[in-house]
């Protein structure tokens, strides 16, 4: 395969390697260490009165949108850097329209409702 | 399966801005991957609207709470985080060319995640075998599509993962087999991410309906 | 064995469908004997059918959008004929049955197997030569989205002789088309074959972002773009989107008709509107993945044959790219009659009235463009002048619809359906038919007849205009869509003259095979010898040989400006913007593959199977799929190589320059 050749700036994307092997291992111990905070966080909440009961879904969505964060940055290896603009505008495009289609369907859906019969 | 890139006048062009002319292949296949990952998030939101929707449609049959064991949900979801914690130790290694150590990795990998999927196929046919299958009520059946659709793609990933590792062990870490590793994790981290979604809002948030 | 298929499938009772699948197999027959005949399938296959060229494949999608535009128009004068004859007593000569059938495939044909391949056939052949690179991101992959399309096409096709089709609509709802009222296979049909052909189509959205945002040629930052490719890179991005909302939607329903799911059923808590809620917010990101490339198009063609360049192209990108966001933020317009709230029913009725800005200031863009310019009234350019009036009737009335109290009043009427065939023939057609005019000597090496051009662009647009300006009286007359039986005689005048418009629709359709045959036959006379075909090309698809080679450029062209080709003549360059033969280069390409055909004819199998409820060959057909792509996966030597000598030989021949001194 011939590629082109190797320049000083170049593009990364979400799951490329650094170059540096302890970085990357601490990279995913971290991210695994987090992850599994998160994950028991997200259990006790739900499980216990921890929270103030009405708070918990919100709780729980703070702490599921925590651990996806976890997940891109020490997995995944997303960063902010210029050569990972691409990767982060897509991401907030695929967010966004997540977002547009469950909350957007919820409200819809939840208007529909409130104006059938009784 | 890309068209070789020939950088064939050397430029002084705005670096920075998308001057520099063709990316390297291996740059626009996990990119290509990456937008397709997001098309599945996409798919999986559409799941998950339909869920939070018919959560509350139980037809006078069994409820989330009444169903699920949560201390297998908790088991699971760690499978799935050690099978990504190792998945990326396994690139990793591949990325260092010690092929070897990727196949040990990929081998936990492959055994934690069919650990994920033994737990939910057993639970998905208990609930079955209790009358609570997909075609019970419309909460039940948007449970079964989500949370099935995700253990289908584990499953997708599991033999692809397997190919894979053929792969690996018959042509060895080269280029075109590195490319396709880096496709394979993302997904599987993807999946990892989705799976996050699927813990806390389908199992977890079922008691605050 | 057979699982529901059986022979009473076949129409033998019904003449129409009889005869009309006999006329098609005889044509196809006949097609397959003369390719026989002359001994032209080792061609065809290695050159085409398994050529992974985004030019070749190019070629293929607008060919199948064309065919299909034929069936499309069959069932659409069906239907017009049915409703001039049916008023009061007479009862037509089309049942019911057959009636919603042929509206639910008109619509589904128009939409799928016309307007989508016909944009996306030309966003293949245009972008990567406007790019300034030598192909997609993923050329198989694009080899692979086209045979996924052309196996939607042929199931349609096969539902008319095999079975039926859809009696639902082209959207779908249920609960009629639940297994309870719509048992029968024609839903079946819809499903599957959309399913397929959606794969197809996601895969071109991930190719063509990524060949945008990754692969663009030297010196191509964004802002030098054409703007044919920002309109490319926001419709696949909507692609990418949207696509995979309208798989899970279908996902759903067919677990409901298959496996007795209750995501839309009548009973067990199943929720009609949810449908209703995902099928829009994929419909209507799709009408503008529809006509965005053909504002792209327009562009292109407005630019150059004004001798100008594009007005404010930074607004004309910001537009393209609002539109692309703005575009997820309306969909509840397609039902605001469905029982929302007035919370809900004035947000989206505010977006679907801000949405129409962007599009205005395009509009004007292109007006400003053609200001002071030289303009040549080319068949491209006047399909965009028509455009340009055309469209903003049919946007006008689109935001008078936006206004939730007057949908009240107009939803479901023909109103609505004179609206929507506005927009998307004055839009979306007009910017295909321009694009394949404006393209087609670039893709052939000779120019289509231009008395034939003009002809059939006034038979559209009069045909148009005479066919829906009166649905858009009948509209507010009180007339509904779908109508197989017109109940108030006094429609019946309006209802003539739109049947007579469907005709003179007709001969724009015969003006467009007039004009393909008269310029095939005279070729010689209009080759195209420079490849800057009309004179005044901009951008760099027109500094390539007409039809460019097969690896588009010997060295990618360095690119400095906005217009990069205007730029390089203005220099007196013929190619590349530094003086003198370039140091060529190998060349690595891709080579061919049968992997898209090979998925294509076992996807259409399980289809099938899953259709007629034929598991044991479902399930060998997606195995066999599985199979086919481990052995692709496996196999080496996918790229072949041309040697710089050979590069050298055809570029020097090509620019008709002898050996270097």
């Amino acid at each position: 395969m011939m590629n082109g050749h190797e320049r000083v700036f170049e593009d990364r994307t979400p799951g490329v390697e650094e170059y540096e092997p302890t970085a990357s291992v601490l990279s995913y111990t971290a991210g695994l260490g987090l992850a599994i905070l998160a994950t028991i966080a997200s259990f006790i909440v739900s499980q216990t009165n921890l929270l103030w009961p009405p708070g918990i879904p919100v709780g729980l969505v703070v702490l599921a949108f925590a651990q996806i964060g976890v997940h891109l940055v020490f997995f995944l290896h997303l960063g902010s850097g210029s050569d990972n603009t691409n990767n982060i505008l897509a991401l907030a495009f695929g967010v966004l329209i997540v977002f547009l289609v469950i909350a957007g369907s919820i409200w819809i859906i939840a208007n529909l409702h409130d104006n059938m019969m009784p | 399966m890309t068209v070789a890139t020939i950088d064939a006048v050397h430029t002084q062009v705005p670096r920075g801005r998308g001057g520099g002319g063709p990316a390297p292949t291996r740059i626009v296949v996990a990119y290509g991957f990456w937008i397709f990952i997001l098309s599945d998030f996409v798919m999986f939101s559409g799941l998950f609207a339909v869920h939070a929707v018919l959560s509350g449609n139980t037809a006078g049959g069994p409820t989330g709470p009444e169903l699920f064991n949560l201390r297998n949900v908790f088991i699971e979801t760690m499978c799935l985080l050690f099978s990504s914690y190792t998945c990326g130790l396994g690139a990793l290694s591949a990325e260092r060319r010690q092929p070897e150590r990727f196949l040990v990795f990929a081998a936990f990998t492959f055994v934690l995640g069919a650990a994920f999927l033994f737990i939910e196929i057993r639970e998905f046919a208990g609930m079955v075998a209790q009358g609570a299958g997909p075609s019970r009520s419309a909460f039940l059946s948007a449970f079964f599509t989500l949370v099935g659709t995700h253990g289908a793609h584990v499953t997708g990933g599991l033999i692809w993962l397997a190919y894979m590792v053929a792969q690996v062990a018959v042509k060895g870490l080269r280029p075109h087999v590195l490319r396709r590793l880096l496709c394979w994790s993302l997904f599987w981290h993807a999946l990892d991410i989705v799976w996050v979604g699927v813990f806390t809002l389908v199992y977890l948030m079922a008691d605050f309906q | 064995m057979l699982g529901r298929l059986s022979w009473a499938a076949i129409p033998f009772d019904q003449p129409l469908p009889l005869y009309a699948m006999g006329l098609v197999g005889i044509v196809i027959l006949v097609v397959l004997g003369i390719i026989t005949k002359k001994g032209w399938w080792p061609y065809l296959w290695r050159e085409w059918l398994t050529s992974v060229d985004h030019k070749r494949i190019g070629v293929m999608y607008v060919a199948l959008a064309l065919i299909m535009l034929v069936r499309g128009y069959v069932d659409a004068i069906m239907m017009r004929s049915q409703q001039a004859i049916a008023i009061g007593d007479a009862q037509g000569y089309l049942p019911p049955d057959h009636y919603d059938q042929i509206f639910s495939s008109h619509g589904t044909i128009m939409i799928f197997f016309v307007a989508m391949p016909f944009v996306i056939g030309l966003m293949n052949f245009v972008v990567p030569l406007q790019l300034g690179v030598r192909d997609v991101a993923f050329p198989v992959l694009n080899n692979v989205s086209f045979w996924l399309t052309a196996s939607g096409a042929l199931l349609i096709n096969v539902s008319l002789v095999i079975g039926s089709f859809a009696r639902t609509g082209w959207m779908g709802y249920p609960p009629l088309s639940e297994f309870a009222f719509s048992p029968d296979e024609g839903v079946d049909y819809y499903l599957w074959l959309l399913q397929i052909s959606g794969v197809g189509t996601l895969l071109t959205g991930v190719n063509f972002v990524t060949t945008i945002l990754k692969l663009r040629g030297p010196g191509m930052i964004y802002f030098r773009m054409p703007v044919f490719c920002w309109t490319a890179l926001a419709a696949n991005l909507l692609i990418v989107a949207a696509f995979p909302i309208l798989t899970a939607t279908f996902v759903m329903l067919l677990l409901d008709r298959y496996l007795g799911m209750h995501f839309f059923t009548n009973d067990a808590g199943g929720n009609q509107m949810m449908y209703v809620n995902l099928f829009w917010a994929w419909g209507h990101p799709e009408v503008y993945i529809l006509i965005l490339p053909a504002f792209g198009v327009f562009s292109e063609v407005v630019a150059t044959f004004s001798g100008k360049g594009l007005f404010s192209y930074r607004s004309m990108v910001l537009a393209t790219l609002g539109i692309c966001i703005l575009s997820f933020t309306v969909w509840l317009h397609h039902f605001f009659t469905m029982g929302a709230g007035a919370d809900v029913n004035s947000f989206f009725g505010i977006m679907s009235a801000i949405i129409a800005v962007p599009t205005g200031v395009k509009i004007f863009n292109w007006l400003f463009t053609m200001f002071r310019g030289r303009i040549v009234f080319t068949t491209p350019m006047l399909f965009a002048v028509g455009f340009m009036v055309t469209f903003v009737i049919g946007g006008m009335t689109g935001v008078l619809l936006a206004v939730p109290p007057v949908d009240f009043v107009l939803h479901n009427s023909v109103f609505l359906v004179a609206h929507f065939h506005n927009v998307i023939i004055g839009g979306v057609l007009f910017g295909a038919l321009a694009g394949y005019n404006y393209w087609f000597p670039k893709a052939f090496g000779f120019t289509l007849d231009e008395w034939w051009g003009k002809a059939s662009f006034w038979c559209w647009l009069v045909g148009f205009y005479v066919a829906f300006m009166p649905l858009y009286v009948l509209g507010l007359m009180g007339m509904t869509r779908r109508l197989q039986h017109i109940p108030d005689p006094s429609w019946r005048p309006l209802l003539l003259v739109a049947e007579a418009g469907a005709i003179v629709v007709f001969l724009a359709i015969l003006c467009m095979a007039a004009q393909l045959y008269v310029s095939i036959r005279t070729r010689e006379q209009r080759r195209d010898l420079t490849g800057d075909a009309w004179k005044n090309g901009r951008t760099l698809e027109w500094s390539t040989s007409s039809p460019p080679p097969a690896y588009n450029y010997a060295v990618l062209p360095r690119v400095e400006t906005i217009d990069a080709f205007w730029e390089m003549k203005r220099r007196g360059l013929t190619a590349g913007l530094t003086p003198g033969e370039p140091a060529y280069q190998t060349i690595e390409m891709p080579r061919n593959s049968p992997i898209g055909f090979v998925i294509a004819f076992f996807a259409v199998i399980a289809g099938f199977s899953a259709i007629w409820y034929i598991s044991w060959l479902a399930i060998l057909g997606l195995l066999a799929i599985l199979v086919a792509v481990l052995v692709f996966g496996w196999s080496e030597n996918r790229e072949r190589e041309i040697p710089a000598n050979e590069i050298a030989r055809m570029e020097r021949a090509r620019l008709g320059l002898g050996r270097p001194a």
